[in-house]
């Protein structure tokens, strides 16, 4: 029983990792938690949901082959909400910059509320039920039952993250991403455009976050307008719990968080199911606010 | 190759420069000296980009660059090594030294950062360890080797010496030395004026954000105003 609930719990941690790196990449360049980023999640789903809609008037090559339709559904969904999370920052952030650090919280939850107004109007406000086309057929494997959809999540959410992993402690953009979270006056002397590298930032973090909305949306089989809310909060929740700010903090609290729940879920009770997530970040914040790897809360001047 | 003419600029309400002019040619060592607040630093933070000026313009090889973002002015070849050295703490040297070389072709990255550590062989000791792991000296040759790291061709050290011990001190200006003669040019801005005007060609005294004095560093060594004010006559 123990390994089928840590087995559900790294599923849905994996999403929460995906979606906790946003918060904390931005955090780390703008100092600011985007609160709008729960929003581009849900939209990251929504996407899915047109995509795989659209499946059956796809090539018949991607129809028979699972992995490959789910890396296609995936990428055109990311890059969709790459385009979100850069018009979000051109439009709601940018021009806040240097304005007092409430201003720029404001518009995030203006921005997140439009956007969750924005797909209810479009989309409708009743639940959108995932075709259940990929993989669902269960397997037991030594008393665990999983799907195959549920292994090509868990991979697909590690694979992501060694990819930003790699991103941005190997490539020269990404070493400017973490040099402008520690300096941004220094970087732009050492000749970083820190406007670009904020783009950037909010792009990746978009991006992974619309792969946790696909991943998420195929899992549980229906969405919602609201879907953003609750996951954004639990994203939070897991990026504070790593460490806000700090990289590998994010993938280690999304894990655990989804963990816990999970536990928590199977053993007391599912009814209370979010209410863990909650627990933890009032504990978080009470016992230990700079997080399980967080260095200490020390602003620089 | 660098000239400001009148420049202006404005800190909220308060004036830091009121109508600062110089220049400095090609292949000199040039100093600002002054007391605190008289407007060093805000000179050189004008240069490259980080405050905007609000009246004059500065001019570098013949073009304006005033009112151009602060990368675009590394681009053209202005390298400003900061006050109070901020290394990126959290990254290692070799990726501190990388970041200095962002603007360069990538084809021309590992070269560079070749004849950097030629010429500061300590950090070649500590390439892989976290800047801010490094002694105060280490780091200020970081930061001195991280300006370099984009090939400038005008150098803006502000107060380079600033915290050293002695000794360190001494190396940090024998460097400057010797980066003239690889044909850098140097806009030096020092708290310890006497060896500012020691190592330089010329010498601009400035107060209050205006400039009160200037000509050759050995002629203002021995001008009784500098003598008493900033040299402890």
């Amino acid at each position: 029983m123990f390994l089928q609930h840590l087995l559900n719990g790294i599923t849905i941690g994996g999403s929460y990792a995906l979606i906790a790196l946003g918060y904390t990449l931005v955090y780390g360049v703008l100092k600011l938690i985007n609160f709008a980023h729960g929003e581009i999640y849900m939209i990251g789903a929504y996407l899915g949901f047109i995509l795989i809609s659209l499946i059956p008037a796809m090539p018949p090559f991607l129809q028979g082959n699972v992995i490959l339709m789910m890396m296609v559904v995936l990428i055109v969904a990311a890059a969709i909400c790459a385009l979100y999370g850069f018009y979000l920052e051109k439009i709601c952030y940018r021009p806040l910059r240097g304005a007092p650090k409430l201003t720029p919280l404001i518009s995030a939850l203006g921005a997140s509320i439009f956007l969750q107004n924005f797909v209810m109007i479009s989309m409708g406000a009743k639940d959108q039920i995932f075709p259940q086309t990929i993989g669902m057929k269960t397997i037991t494997l030594g008393g665990v039952s999983f799907t195959l959809l549920q292994l090509v999540i868990i991979f697909s959410s590690i694979a992501l993250m060694a990819l930003i992993y790699w991103f941005i402690n190997r490539t020269r953009l990404g070493v400017a991403i973490k040099a402008t979270s520690t300096d941004p006056y220094m970087a732009s002397l050492v000749g970083i455009n820190v406007d670009t590298v904020i783009s950037v930032t909010f792009m990746a973090g978009s991006f992974l976050a619309a792969c946790a909305g696909v991943m998420i949306g195929l899992y549980y089989g229906s969405i919602n307008f609201t879907l953003g809310y609750l996951g954004g909060i639990k994203a939070f929740t897991a990026a504070v719990l790593g460490g806000i700010g700090n990289v590998p903090g994010a993938m280690v609290g999304g894990f655990l968080l989804g963990i816990i729940e999970a536990l928590g879920a199977g053993y007391f009770s599912s009814e209370y199911k979010d209410v863990y997530a909650f627990f933890i970040l009032i504990a978080v914040l009470v016992f230990r606010p700079a997080g399980l790897l967080g260095k200490g809360v020390n602003e620089r001047a | 190759m660098l000239r400001l003419t009148d420049i202006q600029l404005l800190y909220g309400p308060i004036e830091a420069l009121r109508g600062v002019s110089l220049e400095v040619a090609e292949g000199e060592i040039v100093t600002l000296i002054g007391a605190n607040g008289a407007g060093k630093s805000s000179t050189l933070k004008a240069i490259s980009g980080i405050h905007a000026v609000v009246g004059g313009s500065i001019e570098f090889r013949g073009q304006r660059i005033d009112g151009l973002p602060p990368h675009e002015i590394v681009g053209r070849g202005i390298s400003h090594c900061p006050e109070g050295r901020r290394i990126f703490a959290d990254l290692s040297v070799r990726e501190n030294l990388l970041m200095g070389g962002y603007l360069l072709p990538k084809s021309e990255t590992a070269q560079q950062l070749e004849q950097v550590l030629a010429m500061f062989p300590r950090l070649s000791e500590r390439i892989s360890q976290a800047g801010g792991t490094l002694s105060g000296g280490e780091q200020q040759m970081l930061a001195i080797a991280r300006a370099l790291m984009c090939k400038p061709a005008l150098l803006m050290l502000d107060e380079p010496s600033l915290g050293l011990a002695p000794i360190m001190v001494a190396k940090i200006f024998e460097t400057i030395l010797s980066l003239r003669q690889h044909g850098l040019t140097v806009l030096l801005v020092e708290q310890n004026a006497g060896a500012a005007l020691e190592i330089s060609d010329r010498g601009y005294v400035l107060e209050v954000g205006s400039v009160t004095l200037s000509g050759d560093s050995r002629a203002l060594r021995s001008d009784p105003r500098v003598v008493q004010a900033y040299l402890g006559g």
